[in-house]
C-alpha cells in the first residue's frame, strides 16, 4: 500500500514522500490520531543537532510519542478501530542482560528511522499495545515520555540502596514533573525535593515536600538519592550541585540529554562512593507498566493532564510548522498534534 | 453501509502504445491498481471494495490483487459498464443484489489510476457524503483557466480563486444518485459524464473535500515518471 510519509528534509522544512507498505502478517497498520512533540524532535526541527548528524538522519519523519487507531490487521488480533499506543523502540535481537532500549542493534523511531508523521504507520506486531477504553487520548499521546520516566524509576529501585528518605529531583520541566509523579506513587514514603530555576514551574510540584531555587539551596541540605532531569547546557551544573548535596553511597540517575561533554567533580564522586547511572528511552515492559499505572491510578492522569500546554489540529503541512513553532515558544508543557493530515 | 468503488474501466488509449489498460502499468514494481485497491482495502469503514473493470480484464485484475492483498474477502471484482456512469450503476446494482442498498448507503468512487489518495481524503469523503449526501474531491487550480467557445479567441478568464481541479474520490448516497441518473434522458446521459455534475445540475448540494497536489491521475507516460519520483520514500 502506498503510504504518505511527511519527512523533515532540512530544519523547518517538511516534504511528503511515499513508501510502499506491505500488508503482511507481521505488521499492523495504524492511523496516528494524537502525536506529541518531544524536545528530541525539536532539536531536528530547529537544526540544533550537529550538522553531520542532520546530514546523516534527514530526511526523516519526526515524532516518536503517539497513539493511533488500528485500521488493518491481517491476523485479526486487533480489531479495526482499536486505539493503540505505538512503541518507537524496535529491537532486532533479545538479550538476557541488556534491555531492548540499550541494545545497539535496536532502531528508534524519529532517530534511526521514520517516526509517526505518516498517513498510516506499519507497526511491527510486538510494537503495539492496546489502550484501555476511555483513556484520555491527549494524555495517552505521551505515554512514551511517561514510560521513560517509569523506566528510570524502575532502574532506580533496582540500583539504589534502601535508605530512600529523601530524593532530590533537579529540573522543573516536563521530565522532572513526570519522574516526581512516578516517585510519589511508587515510593510514597520518600520526601521529594525539587530543584529548579523557574518559580512558577516549581509551584506546579504541589505534591512534593519542598521546592528549592537552585541559587538558594541551603548548604546543609542533603538528599539520599537524586535524579537529574535538566539536560542541555544546564546538565553539568545540575549534576555537580547534586554531587555537592547527595549523601555518600547515593545514586545519581541522569536523564537529561546534552550535546556537549559535561565536566564533573569526579573526585567527590569517588570520595562519596556515589553510584551514577543513566537511563534512556524505554521498552515494551515499561509501556505495559505505564498503561497499567494509568488504569489503576487516575490521579496520575489528572496530574499529567496538567502538562498539556497546547492541542493543535493538524490538517495541512503548514500546520506542522505552526505546531512545532508553538511548541518551541511555549513556557512549558507538552504540545499535542491532533493528526488529521 | 459504505462501499469503496474503484473504477478501472479505462482502456488506456492515452498511454500511447501501451498494450494493457493504464491501471496495470507498474510503479514501484507493483501495478497501479494494486496500490489503489490496497489503500481502500485497509479502510475498516468500508463494507467492501468493489473493483469495476472491462469484462476481459476481470480475471487478470483479480489475480494481481490476490497476489498482494492477503485478505481478499472484502474485495470483489465485477464488470464495469460502457460509460463511467454505467459503471457506477453496476456497482450500485451489486450492492442491491447483496441486499444492502438503502437511503443511507454510500459509495466512495475512485479512479483506479489515482494511487496516492490518502486516509484523510477517504475519511473526509465518508463524512462529507454522510453529511451532505454527496462530495467531490478538489484541489485549488494553480494554472489560469481560459474558456474559449470557438477555440480561436478567449471568451472568458474566470477568477482563479474560485476554481478547483476535480480529483477523486467522488462520494454519493447511492440510491439518490441512481434515482437522479435514471431520471435523465438518453441525450442527457450521453453529455453528463460526471456524476457530481449530474447532481449539481439537478440542484443537489455537493460538498468539497480538499484533495492533495500529489493525488495525481496517471494518464500519460510522463505521469509514470512523476509517480516514480513521488514514490521515492522507502526507508
Amino acid at each position: 500500500m502506498l503510504n504518505a510519509v511527511y519527512r523533515l528534509v532540512e530544519p523547518r522544512r517538511f516534504e511528503v514522500e511515499f513508501n510502499d507498505v506491505e500488508l503482511d502478517d507481521e505488521h499492523i497498520i495504524v492511523r496516528p490520531t494524537h502525536l506529541s512533540i518531544c524536545n528530541a524532535d525539536q532539536r531536528y526541527y530547529q537544526g540544533t543537532r550537529p550538522a553531520e548528524v542532520l546530514a546523516k538522519k534527514l530526511p526523516m519523519a519526526l515524532i516518536h510519542e503517539g497513539i493511533g487507531r488500528v485500521v488493518y490487521d491481517s491476523c485479526g488480533e486487533f480489531k479495526p478501530g482499536q486505539m493503540v499506543v505505538m512503541i518507537p523502540n524496535t529491537p532486532f535481537e533479545h538479550d538476557d542482560i541488556v534491555a531492548e532500549n540499550y541494545l545497539r542493534s535496536s532502531r528508534f523511531r524519529a532517530s534511526g528511522f521514520d517516526g509517526f508523521m505518516q498517513d498510516n504507520v506499519a507497526m511491527r506486531r510486538d510494537r503495539v499495545i492496546a489502550l484501555p477504553e476511555g483513556a484520555k487520548p491527549e494524555v495517552a499521546a505521551f505515554i512514551e515520555f511517561t514510560s521513560v520516566s517509569y523506566h528510570a524509576v524502575t532502574r532506580f529501585m533496582r540500583f539504589a540502596h534502601s535508605r530512600r528518605r529523601t530524593i532530590g529531583i533537579w529540573g522543573d520541566g516536563n521530565l522532572a514533573f513526570t519522574v516526581a509523579i512516578i516517585l510519589r506513587l511508587r515510593i510514597p514514603d520518600a520526601k521529594l525535593y525539587i530543584f529548579g530555576k523557574h518559580v512558577d514551574k516549581l509551584d506546579n510540584f504541589s505534591f512534593a515536600e519542598e521546592t528549592f531555587h537552585i541559587n538558594q539551596v541551603p548548604d546543609e541540605l542533603v538528599v539520599d538519592h537524586a535524579f537529574e532531569c535538566v539536560g542541555s547546557s544546564g546538565a553539568p551544573r545540575a549534576i555537580n550541585q547534586i554531587i555537592d548535596h547527595i549523601a555518600p553511597e547515593g545514586t545519581i540517575s541522569i536523564l537529561g540529554v546534552t550535546e556537549e561533554l559535561a565536566p564533573l567533580n569526579t573526585r567527590m564522586i569517588l570520595e562519596k562512593g556515589l553510584h551514577v547511572f543513566d537511563s534512556s528511552r524505554s521498552g515494551r515492559e515499561d509501556f505495559e507498566a505505564t498503561v497499567r499505572m494509568y488504569e489503576e491510578h487516575p490521579e496520575v492522569i489528572r496530574y499529567l493532564d496538567c502538562l498539556i500546554d497546547n492541542v493543535i489540529d493538524v490538517r495541512e503541512m503548514s500546520d506542522f510548522v505552526t505546531a512545532f513553532d508553538s511548541d518551541m515558544h511555549k513556557a512549558g508543557g507538552k504540545t499535542i498534534m491532533l493528526w488529521n493530515k | 453501509m459504505i462501499y469503496g468503488v474503484v473504477l478501472a474501466g479505462g482502456v488506456g488509449r492515452r498511454m500511447g502504445n501501451a498494450e494493457k489498460p493504464k491501471q496495470f502499468m507498474t510503479i514501484g514494481g507493483k501495478p497501479i491498481i494494486v496500490h489503489t485497491v490496497e489503500r481502500f482495502a485497509v479502510c475498516s469503514e468500508l463494507e467492501k471494495v468493489i473493483v469495476l473493470t472491462p469484462e476481459k480484464w476481470i480475471d487478470h485484475t483479480r489475480n494481481i490483487l490476490a497476489k498482494h492483498i492477503p485478505d481478499m474477502s472484502r474485495v470483489v471484482v465485477i464488470e464495469g459498464g460502457d460509460t463511467r456512469n454505467e459503471t457506477l450503476m453496476n456497482s450500485i446494482r451489486y450492492i442491491e443484489s447483496e441486499g444492502n442498498l438503502d437511503d443511507d448507503t454510500i459509495i466512495i468512487t475512485h479512479d483506479a489510476v489515482r494511487p496516492f489518495v490518502t486516509y484523510r481524503i477517504i475519511s473526509e469523503n465518508i463524512k462529507g457524503a454522510q453529511e451532505y449526501g454527496a462530495c467531490d474531491t478538489v484541489f485549488p487550480a494553480t494554472d489560469t483557466i481560459v474558456r474559449s467557445d470557438d477555440g480561436v479567441v478567449v471568451s472568458e478568464i474566470p477568477d482563479r480563486s474560485k476554481l478547483y481541479q476535480g480529483q477523486t474520490p467522488q462520494s454519493f448516497k447511492a440510491k439518490k444518485l441512481r434515482e437522479i441518473y435514471e431520471g435523465l434522458s438518453e441525450d442527457e446521459k450521453a453529455i453528463l459524464t460526471d456524476a457530481a455534475k449530474i447532481l449539481v445540475l439537478k440542484g443537489e448540494k455537493v460538498h468539497l473535500v480538499m484533495g492533495e497536489s500529489f493525488n495525481i491521475k496517471i494518464t500519460y507516460p510522463y505521469d509514470i515518471k512523476v509517480a516514480e519520483t513521488i514514490l521515492k520514500g522507502d526507508e
